[in-house]
């Protein structure tokens, strides 16, 4: 065990994946002599060169597009995509390409390319450094998405995206970057849970509230403040977003009756809606209220000034536990 | 694998197989040089307009340092810093129509400045107030681009709209080295020599994309590029105002009379930062920092003022009285500026009401309501 930050576990994650598979190729903006602009890929050029550790010229659709190339020749690209923000030039090869060619080729061509996205906002960025384009991706078939909160899941979930077979879009909560954690570098992957299931943080009884990313560490943070009122709330991490594995937050709601959702991109068409919608299929007898979300608005990212009011925090998550559980809140007598 | 020297490839060739000329008419020593075929596209400038240039030249300058010691002093969340660029975004800049139309990166404040921008305006984005500082249609410049290279089209587009009214005007898309890998920058000179657009490629190569050098884009000259788009292309010192200011012109010309599109091609350094965030000692050595303080775009000017005569006390005085008016003119515009409300969040979304948005905007404007009840109540 060594103690270690979200950032320098993803470091280690990608160190260990390129010491055992030469195919393992890093590719981005800025990422070799600086280490990207968080410092990610700090050292890596330096240790396994120039040709391993590309810093690619500026343009990220021909950064997928070559990941492509790369990939049918045999190679396992790791794409830096630099923030959130600017992936969108690359959208065009990850949704047409990417995520297809498996299907279109019978199964004869793989595409195991990791897209490591730094995502989320609540660092005081101009626009375009804060989103979280999440749902485009859990819509499109033939695309893995995970997202991690924590330094041993970064260390560990980087491997296994590598290691997949299929394409796996990497969403790193920029905003965690410095916090530090426990990892065990020795964890054999094997044996460490797959990057399918989600993970329940807090155990509880009253309430089951669901995130991954940025908000873990609130939500966790939530479920503390809640228990000084009497509230038993059981946190669950996602990791992975799709697919989502229900199994444990159905086994929770079943237990709790009630499903708070938070994430900070925006409301409508988001996973807040397909976790609220697949639960309510499944255990729709057991739940004693409507599923809640509390995510960010249906809006630009806004200036940083205003961010705060966007973000999902403690007091809007307890909001939404205070709805679940039918206490006073925000919108009282205004839901049927 | 990839090379990673900086500066463009030694020996590259334009068309004409010969080595692309990089244009001077002040040299950094501050002699005036003769050229031939720029000397007539700057005639016309007086010496009195001369020292215009270098007053703004400085007054920039000192807009950029203030805004940077305003950063540190956590009065703005971020700054990109023009610090060397000055020449090419006053000489470009000065050339201009007030209805010509820039479309610009995030590092023209100088640019800006020539546009006539309110200074307060200028660190709106920066300070994390609001995500555009100026109203676009009152200088008629776009708000500054941030996904790299996407104006470029922006820019090719208002020009096609320019050339279907019939106008003399131009339009003047700003970008850097680093952009001219993005789709968007190629595909815009694909449309903009289709339909001869009245529109300039205005790339300010300072030799640096954050941490990637030069060398890392383009195997060529970048100015060589446009000629494979049937674009005509200029090369010139981008430290030097006269020179840039001659190459707008003849651009702008050409872009008035229905000559379509010029690419320009201003050779320039970034001496900060990429942005105030940026640590460059991690990636370029500070010889290359000392080579080209050497060629600094105003000592030059006022070498050359000085050997005309022109640099007195008097000018020099107010020149710099100018410079910090305006550095306190703008610092007080930050440090005065309100912050934005909280229910701001949802403004200009949509242009029309929007169902989703109301009901979000309802509901937080009731959950912020609970605050000053609870408090109130002493909750
Ligand atoms: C689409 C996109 N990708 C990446 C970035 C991150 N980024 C911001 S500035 C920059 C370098 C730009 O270099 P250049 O075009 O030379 O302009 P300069 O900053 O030197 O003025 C990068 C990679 C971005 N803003 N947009
Ligand atoms: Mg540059």
């Amino acid at each position: 065990m060594s103690t270690m930050t979200f950032g320098r576990a993803i470091n280690a994650g990608l160190r260990k994946a390129m010491e055992e598979d030469p195919k393992v190729v890093l590719m981005g903006e800025d990422i070799g002599k600086l280490g990207g602009v968080f410092r990610i890929t700090d050292g890596l050029q330096k240790d396994f060169g120039g040709h391993r550790v590309i810093d690619t010229p500026l343009a990220e659709s021909a950064i997928l597009g070559t990941a492509v190339g790369l990939a049918y020749r045999g190679y396992r690209p790791v794409c830096e995509i630099q923030f959130d923000g600017f992936i969108y030039p690359a959208f065009d090869q990850i949704v047409c390409q990417v995520a297809k060619l498996h299907y279109r080729t019978q199964g004869k061509v793989r595409m195991p390319i990791t897209i490591r996205v730094p995502f989320g906002g609540g660092i005081g960025s101009p626009e375009h450094h804060s989103e979280s384009p999440e749902a485009y991706f859990t819509h499109t078939s033939g695309l893995r998405v995970i997202s991690v909160s924590n330094p041993q899941d970064a260390y560990t979930m980087i491997q296994q995206a590598i290691a997949s077979d299929d394409p796996v879009l990497y969403f790193e909560p920029k905003r965690r970057y410095h916090t530090k954690g426990e990892v065990d570098e020795s964890l054999d992957l094997s044996l460490a849970p797959s990057m399918e299931t989600a993970r329940i943080v807090t155990q509880g009884t009253d309430v089951t509230l669901v995130t991954y990313g940025p908000l873990v560490p609130t939500a966790r943070d939530a479920a503390v403040a809640a228990s000084d009122e009497g509230i038993s709330v059981e946190v669950i991490d996602l990791r992975s977003l799709a697919p989502i594995d229900f199994a444990p937050i159905e086994a929770s709601v079943r237990k709790t009756g009630r499903l708070v959702i938070t994430h900070e991109a925006a409301q409508s068409g988001g996973l807040g809606a397909e976790i609220a919608a697949s639960l309510t299929e499944r255990c729709f007898n057991y739940l004693e209220s409507a599923p809640v979300r509390v995510t960010g608005f249906d809006i630009p990212y806004p200036p940083s000034k205003l961010e705060s009011h966007h973000l999902p925090d403690l007091d809007r998550i307890l909001d939404g536990v205070d709805r679940a559980m039918g206490r006073p809140n925000s919108l009282s007598g205004l839901e049927g | 694998m990839l090379r990673n020297e900086t500066g463009p490839a030694a020996g590259s060739r334009n068309e004409r197989g010969q080595d692309l000329e990089t244009v001077q008419l002040i040299s950094a020593a501050g002699e005036r040089l003769s050229h031939p075929e720029f000397d007539p596209w700057v005639a016309d400038v007086t010496e009195a307009q001369l020292t215009g240039l270098y007053e703004d030249m400085v007054v920039i300058r000192r807009i950029d340092t203030e805004a940077t010691h305003l950063q540190r002093q956590g009065e703005l969340a971020l700054w990109p810093p023009l610090l060397g660029q000055e020449a090419s975004q006053i000489g470009s800049g000065r050339a201009l129509r007030e209805d010509d139309f820039v479309f610009s990166s995030y590092r023209e404040n100088g640019v800006a400045y020539c546009r006539g921008v309110d200074l307060t305006d200028i660190i709106r984005v920066w300070r994390g107030n609001a995500s555009s500082g100026w109203d676009p249609f009152e200088i008629n410049m776009a708000t500054p681009q941030v996904i790299i290279g996407a104006q470029t089209l922006h820019a090719t587009g208002y020009a096609m709209g320019i050339q279907n009214d019939g106008a003399d005007s131009a339009a003047i898309a700003y970008f850097g080295d680093g952009a001219t890998s993005q789709g968007d920058v190629n595909e815009a000179m694909v449309f903009a020599a289709s339909f001869q657009a009245p529109v300039i490629f205005f790339c300010q190569n300072n030799h640096w994309a954050i941490s990637e050098p030069v060398g890392l884009q383009s195997h060529v000259p970048i100015a060589n590029r446009a000629l494979g788009f049937g674009i005509p292309s200029l090369r010139v010192d981008g430290n030097d105002v006269l020179a840039v200011l001659a190459a707008t012109r003849i651009a702008l010309e050409r872009a008035r009379t229905g000559g379509g599109p010029t690419f320009i091609e201003a050779v320039t350094y970034r001496m900060g930062p990429h942005t105030t965030a940026d640590d460059p000692s991690r990636y370029r050595d500070a010889n290359e920092l000392e080579d080209w303080a050497a060629k600094d775009p105003i000592a030059r000017v006022a070498a050359l003022l000085q050997s005309k005569g022109l640099l007195t006390t008097e000018l020099q005085d107010a020149v710099q009285a100018k410079a910090d008016a305006v550095a306190k003119e703008m610092r007080a515009g930050c440090i005065n500026l309100p912050d934005p409300a909280p229910m701001d969040v949802f403004a200009n979304v949509y242009s029309t009401p929007n169902s989703w948005l109301d009901r979000q905007r309802e509901n937080y404007s009731r959950y912020l309501a609970g605050f000053s009840t609870a408090s109130e109540g002493g909750k």
